[in-house]
């Protein structure tokens, strides 16, 4: 076995077998034969310091599967219609055969669920459980987007808490505007994050406690504002021009909230619920690559492991790279896969820390010739796609996919070649690849930059626009809706170039 | 570190409600699709889910987005076997122009449509939303023939089986307490006097108040602990119910003059109908009818599916109808409802005595009654028993025609327009 272990494992493999687990074949499967799965992943994990929360396997069905892809994985959600849309469009897609479900859906949670199809046949649920209890898992509780930036162990109080509230508010106010509110809310989510602060812990005891206390906050502080309006301001105070707010708000979520004139407190605290789950998906979007490269790595390390140690037979060994083999398949001119991908870009971290060549030598001199293993721990740990893929991306795998950097822009007909896989080429394609992982550059970039609250209580929004980039027109305007409905005031919107020019508005 | 199994396999699904809500946000679009679908649907697959598109106007979520085909694009492409720098690639028009790949690629997103599958239950409750039966119960014609008995609360008198304790024991109390404060009151008054006659030194009045308080020592009554006056028991009162029973007779006329084209509308009106009553009333019963110069009671499967020929006598189904009546339905018992689908063709006399004997005979005990003439005739009205029916003046009957499938479902929501 190459990369041995840094340490002896307490207890081996051979003792599993000890303890009278049978060798694992053919397809059917019972529940303990899952968390006999699990129990052996865990010792082959434990060689290789995998650090992982208490894994909870809940074996569920297509419909649940289903359940699940609406609320991303969240076992609990509260009530909107469009999750409903969601679930009717994909179980319609997965009833004609157009879309096949996947076979294991985990988030970060404390203790880590992850739901296992029924339908997966054992060869699949010992491929999926080391990918989702021991990949997804370790990645989650070790990268630092998911340790700064979630709480686990807080999420599912929290969903049940949102939960609860949002049906309250429905007996309260009405379904219809609950629904309408949500409606606007869930326009903006994308604008609901913090990117650059870190957002406050996930606390439900401590957000039910503060929930009252900011209502009647909220609402005393409305009072003395309409109030002080009626006030004839002296000269002086008129006079006292500043910008609100002093700096962009780029959290167009965290802003109506705390400004918006018209909203009441409960839509207030929607607004709230709203950004505080969009948030704590961030990470997740930021680490595509790395996370499914790092779970299939190590799904299939574990595997093999497996076979090694007489705990699986070859039909199941063969069906999981089977499945192994279908998963990291990247087409030819495609969008890249990135299962494939990160599976690629860690397999090539481990090669050159085991075998490096000088090319490897000279562009990643910092882990040619490392522990491989102290070197994957450090990276899970430290980086996101973007970073990890500006500083890992071997030139071999560069030539190994083929890549190429194509150009255009608006009003020609055709692609321009700007790199090809070389050693000319690499390092634009490296930094274009990176820069595509950035999760600004599929989001729009939008922030309050001023909110005259003593005229007309205008909102003005700014786009900033890189590479002549604009928003889709209709999409804006039917958004802007939503937030003009939230502010209950005009709001403008325009894109502002790098120059500071406005070239569009909406 | 524990590791836990669970089985989350018998929960039932939680987008139920979820579903329920996208429904409603869809009622009217969905509810035109249905209109449509009922049309050129075959009725054989009412039974099952039904699978409609709809736009996703109604229901289109809007974000902020980045316009892909605005300003410079970059992409990485992978597989390149063919290209060198500075090569020109026209673009893909079917594809587009996808903005940067990875994190955002959305496209299933992009379609103007999404189809989805309504469950049966779904699809009959959209269909018939706005059908009703006529109101079962009238006020004139309301019938009282089921009673029953139901709590009534507590009264003073009723047969020892029925006391109830706990109000029995309330009222003891009450009453005790009230007697004793009664007393009491009265002795203290006593003494008071007695007090004062002592004070006056009058012996005379002396003499008397002590008498008075002596007598009322005396006499001082033993408050019982129970009274038959404290007695409480429950009632039950008799709750006379309106008779809900109803019977649905459904007439079909087969004979040679109906060809194939007419007998498949006569038998969509009545799966339609069949389905309608069988959603709304669990309870109502139904009878079939097939004529032709004779009638027969057959089966629900008969009907439907079954093939006969002959001449026709609508007379003679009118007449099974209402031996059936006789035999197991009395009208006293029975609210009755009758649909008859006809060709409208019938002979010599037989379309004004069956006009006659659905007016004298049977719409007096019928609660609706309803003729679907089908066929593809240029001018509807024209047929004999149609012109027949047309004289019968009577709130409880209806009529309406049918000569293309799609015809079918409008003149049902005719006939059961929902009473406002």
């Amino acid at each position: 076995m190459e990369g041995a272990p840094v340490k002896d494992p307490p207890d081996g493999p051979t003792t599993v077998q000890g303890e009278g687990v049978h060798k694992l074949s053919g397809s059917e499967w019972t529940l303990d034969d899952l968390l006999a799965i699990e129990q052996i992943c865990a010792r082959h994990a434990a060689h290789y310091r995998l650090d992982t929360f208490p894994n909870q396997l809940e074996v569920i069905s297509s419909e649940q599967m289903l359940d699940s892809y609406v609320s991303s994985g969240l076992p609990v959600n509260y009530g909107h219609w469009s999750f409903g849309k969601h679930y009717l469009i994909e179980s319609a897609n997965y009833r004609s055969g157009a879309n096949s479900l996947a076979y294991e859906i985990v988030i970060n949670t404390d203790p880590c669920i992850a739901f296992l199809m029924e339908d997966n046949s054992l060869a699949m649920q010992t491929l999926v459980i080391p990918h989702a209890c021991f990949g997804h898992n370790s990645f989650s509780k070790g990268n630092y987007l998911f340790r700064q930036w979630t709480q686990p162990d807080a999420i599912l109080d929290y969903m049940l808490f949102a939960r609860n509230y949002i049906a309250d508010c429905e007996e309260r106010y009405g379904a219809d505007k609950v629904e309408q509110t949500l409606d606007a809310l869930h326009a903006l989510r994308d604008q609901g994050l913090d990117k650059y602060k870190r957002p406050s812990r996930l606390d439900t005891r401590k957000e039910r406690a503060e929930q009252a206390k900011r209502l009647s906050l909220a609402q005393e502080t409305m009072r003395q504002a309409e109030y002080y309006s009626l006030v004839p301001q002296s000269a002086k105070a008129a006079k006292a021009d500043t910008v609100f707010p002093a700096n962009p708000e780029e959290n167009l979520l965290y802003f109506l909230e705390k400004h918006a004139p018209k909203l009441e407190p409960w839509q207030r605290e929607l607004a709230r619920i709203v950004r505080k789950i969009a948030q704590y998906f961030y990470p997740q979007r930021q680490t595509q690559v790395m996370n499914e490269g790092w779970a299939t790595f190590w799904h299939h390390r574990l595997i093999n492991d497996m076979y090694d140690a007489g705990q699986i037979d070859q039909g199941i060994l063969l069906e999981c790279l089977h499945s192994h083999t279908n998963v990291i398949r990247q087409r030819e001119y495609s969008s890249l896969n990135p299962y494939a991908l990160g599976f690629a870009a860690w397999n090539e971290i481990k090669r050159v820390c085991e075998s490096p060549t000088d090319e490897d030598r000279e562009y990643l001199p910092d882990v040619a010739g490392k522990d491989w293993l102290d070197t994957f721990h450090d990276i899970m740990q430290n980086y996101r796609d973007e970073s990890f893929l500006l500083q890992f991306l071997t030139p071999k795998l560069v030539r190994d996919f083929r890549l190429m950097n194509i150009h255009t822009r608006e009003g020609l007909d055709h692609w321009t070649v700007t790199d090809t896989a070389g050693p000319e080429g690499f390092k634009a394609i490296r930094s274009q690849l990176s820069a595509a992982y950035r999760l600004e550059s599929a989001m729009p970039e939008i922030s309050v930059v001023r909110y005259a609250h003593d005229t007309d209580r205008k909102l003005v929004l700014h786009h900033q626009s890189y590479n002549g980039k604009l928003l889709a027109k209709h999409e804006a305007t039917q958004t802007l809706k939503h937030l003009r409905q939230l502010w209950g005031f005009d709001v403008s919107l325009e894109s502002i170039d790098q120059n500071g020019r406005t070239v569009a508005s909406y | 570190m524990t590791s836990v199994i669970v089985d989350r396999r018998a929960q039932k699904g939680k987008s139920t409600a979820n579903r329920q809500r996208v429904l409603k946000r869809l009622d009217g679009a969905l509810k035109a699709e249905v209109d449509k679908l009922v049309a050129r649907h075959k009725l054989k697959d009412t039974d099952k889910a039904v699978e409609v598109t709809l736009e996703r106007k109604d229901v289109t979520e809007p974000r902020f987005a980045l316009d892909p085909v605005s300003g410079e694009t970059g992409r990485i492409i992978p597989g390149n076997d063919q290209y060198r720098v500075g090569d020109k690639i026209p673009h893909n028009p079917a594809q587009g122009r996808g903005g940067g790949q990875g994190a955002g690629d959305g496209q299933a997103d992009e379609e103007d449509s999404f189809r989805f599958v309504l469950s049966r239950e779904e699809y009959l409750s959209l269909l018939f939303d706005e059908l009703e039966l006529p109101p079962l119960v009238k006020k004139d014609l309301m019938q009282i023939d089921e009673s029953r008995f139901r709590r009534g609360g507590v009264v003073r008198y009723g047969n020892p089986g029925s006391v109830c304790v706990v109000r029995t024991f309330k009222a003891s109390i009450g009453r005790r307490i009230a007697a004793e404060a009664q007393l009491e009151e009265a002795l203290a008054e006593a003494e008071a006097e007695l007090a004062l006659a002592r004070a006056s030194a009058i012996p005379a009045r002396v003499t008397a108040a002590e008498l008075a308080l002596k007598e009322l020592r005396e006499e001082t009554p033993e408050i019982p602990f129970l009274d038959p006056v404290d007695l409480r028991h429950r009632s039950l009162i008799e709750v006379q119910k309106p008779c809900t029973a109803a019977v649905m007779f459904c007439l079909m006329d087969v004979s040679s003059s109906m060809d194939e084209k007419r007998k498949d509308l006569a038998k969509r009106f009545f799966t339609l109908l069949y389905l309608f009553l069988t959603r709304k009333y669990k309870k109502v019963d139904l009878v079939f009818i097939r004529h032709t110069d004779q009638a027969q009671e057959v089966d629900e499967d008969t009907f439907f599916n079954g093939t006969q020929a002959g001449s026709t006598k609508v007379l003679s189904a009118l007449a099974k109808m209402n031996e059936i009546i006789d035999a197991r339905f009395p009208a006293s018992h029975y609210n009755i409802f009758g649909a008859q689908a006809s060709d409208g063709d019938s002979f010599g006399g037989d379309s004004t005595e069956s006009s006659a004997y659905l007016y004298t005979q049977l719409l007096p005990f019928s609660r609706y009654f309803v003729y679907a003439e089908v066929g593809d005739r240029p001018v509807h009205g024209t047929t004999s028993l149609w012109a027949a029916y047309r004289s019968i003046e009577s709130d409880h009957f209806n009529m309406a025609t049918v000569s293309a499938r799609n015809e079918v479902y409008p003149a049902l929501a005719k006939l059961f327009q929902r009473e406002n």
